[in-house]
Formats: C-alpha cells, sequence, structure tokens
C-alpha cells in the first residue's frame, strides 16, 4: 500500500535522523511542527500530529531501543496532495506485532491506575491508518494523516 | 520543564511551565508524591505555562485518580491553552479530571463541594 502512494506527486519531503535519548524528544517535535507550519493545517491539527509522531518516538526510545543512547532513529514526513506520510525508521530494532496489540480502555487505565497505555491509543485516534513494516531488522512506522491541500 | 509549587489558603498549587513529555512526567509525578505526603487536600493544578502535555504526561494525572478519590483529595487543573486541552479531550479525559478555564472557577467548585 506505502508504494502505490509514490505514485502521487510529493509535495515535500523532509527527513531528520538523531539518537534514540529522551531529551531529544523536543527536537523531533521542534522537526515535525516546523514541516507542517508550511501546510494549511490548524494549530490544533499540527499539535495532535505532533503528538502522535512523539507518541511513536518515545515508545522506540522507552520500549524498543530500552534507552541505548548510541541507536539511531529516522523520521521522514511526505506531504501528498490529500494526505501527509510520517516514516518513523527503528533501525536494529527486533519484530513489533502490532496485529497483536490490544487497546487498552480508558477505564481499564483508570481502574489500575496506570500511567502507560495511552500513547498508541492516542496515536489510533489521531491517524487515520497505523501500520508497522518490518525488515532488515528494523522498523518502520507508517503514519497516514488525510488531509486537505497539503501545502499553501 | 519546571514545577512550582505554593500553598494558597486550603489549596496546594503545583504550576507546570514547559513540555510534559517522557523526559520530565517523572518530576510531576514527584510533585504529586509531595502533596499527597504532605497531606493536602486540595491540589491545583496551574497549566498557565504548560505548552506541551503527551501521554506520559496524561499518564501522571491518570495514575492519581483512584488515590484522589479514596482519600477525598479535591483536584483540577485549571489555565489550560487550547492545544493542551485538546490533548485531554481526545481520549475523554476531560470527563474524568476535573478542568477549569482559571483558577477562580477551579476553587469555586471547590467552595461548592464543601457547602
Amino acid at each position: 500500500m506505502q508504494i502505490s502512494k509514490r505514485l502521487f506527486p510529493v509535495l515535500m519531503q523532509q527527513s531528520y535522523k538523531t539518537y534514540c535519548q529522551r531529551n531529544n524528544l523536543k527536537h523531533i517535535r521542534a522537526f515535525v511542527e516546523k514541516t507542517l507550519a508550511n501546510t494549511t493545517l490548524s494549530d490544533i491539527e499540527i499539535n495532535q500530529i505532533v503528538l502522535a509522531v512523539d507518541e511513536i518516538c518515545a515508545n522506540l526510545i522507552i520500549h524498543s531501543q530500552k534507552g541505548n543512547p548510541k541507536a539511531e532513529m529516522e523520521i521522514i514526513i511526505e506531504c501528498l496532495p490529500e494526505e501527509i506520510i510520517f516514516q518513523i525508521i527503528d533501525f536494529d530494532a527486533s519484530f513489533f506485532d502490532f496485529s497483536a496489540y490490544k487497546e487498552p480502555t480508558i477505564t481499564g487505565i483508570k481502574k489500575e491506575g496506570r500511567k502507560g497505555g495511552m500513547g498508541l491509543l492516542l496515536v489510533n485516534s489521531i491517524m487515520d491508518e497505523v501500520e508497522v513494516v518490518h525488515r532488515h531488522n528494523t522498523n518502520t512506522w507508517y503514519l497516514t494523516k488525510k488531509i486537505g491541500l497539503a501545502t499553501t | 520543564m519546571k514545577i512550582d509549587t505554593q500553598k494558597e489558603s486550603s489549596f496546594y498549587i503545583i504550576a507546570i511551565d514547559g513540555d510534559l513529555d517522557a523526559s520530565s512526567s517523572i518530576v510531576l509525578d514527584t510533585a504529586i508524591m509531595e502533596a499527597i505526603g504532605r497531606d493536602e487536600k486540595a491540589i491545583l493544578f496551574d497549566c498557565n505555562a504548560l505548552s506541551y502535555i503527551s501521554s506520559a504526561g496524561l499518564g501522571v494525572f491518570m495514575s492519581y485518580l483512584n488515590e484522589f478519590e479514596q482519600q477525598q483529595i479535591y483536584s483540577a487543573l485549571y489555565s489550560l491553552n487550547p492545544k493542551v486541552k485538546n490533548v485531554f479531550e481526545i481520549l475523554g479525559l476531560d470527563q474524568l479530571i476535573q478542568i477549569y478555564a482559571d483558577k477562580q472557577e477551579a476553587i469555586s467548585r471547590f467552595n461548592a463541594a464543601e457547602l
């Protein structure tokens, strides 16, 4: 599915590579926000998308790379005429079976007093499509947000 | 992110300044634990300078809801900017956590509940 999308003209592509460190999350957010500033999205929509990317990156840092400061990740943003595709590349990562992921409920999170569990819930609520492709020891997260005209 | 705490009458105010994300949420967690440890019964969160919140920040608030209820601790957030407030709304957390426009409203609701 992702390959077929390349048949449409890419209006803009930006990429950002950084180390898997929690302190870098603010730089990742700044990169996404700056890139989306050239679109017609509202401030609230941009913040939601920044949040979704931030959630995936935080998960990679904490769970996939387990705080390894030398591990790297890359974020690629492609603006197409009617959607924006975010690729978040987690290098040297073990297979993540997204199909096995079971969404928790907010009621359950409150009842258990859990601090975690809402990240992917937010991502699934904000994005129109979420998928993970595992290839050559790399997990690539594809987040797709459908929009009107992507760039001004 | 920076946390400032202040006692104002019956209220223990925790002011959050900056981005509340996976790298900083522990600071808020510690501040809430300290407030509970002080046996505070009315905790207000001043979010006027809270510029961003992720699930890590939401998780801190969610994780204390049961304890607040069990210990009859009043808690409320106020002065959230529209982007931050929207993040609470995405998953309906604004229905579980008391969120008010400003400090005066948060205090008024507490006083009304006390009557």
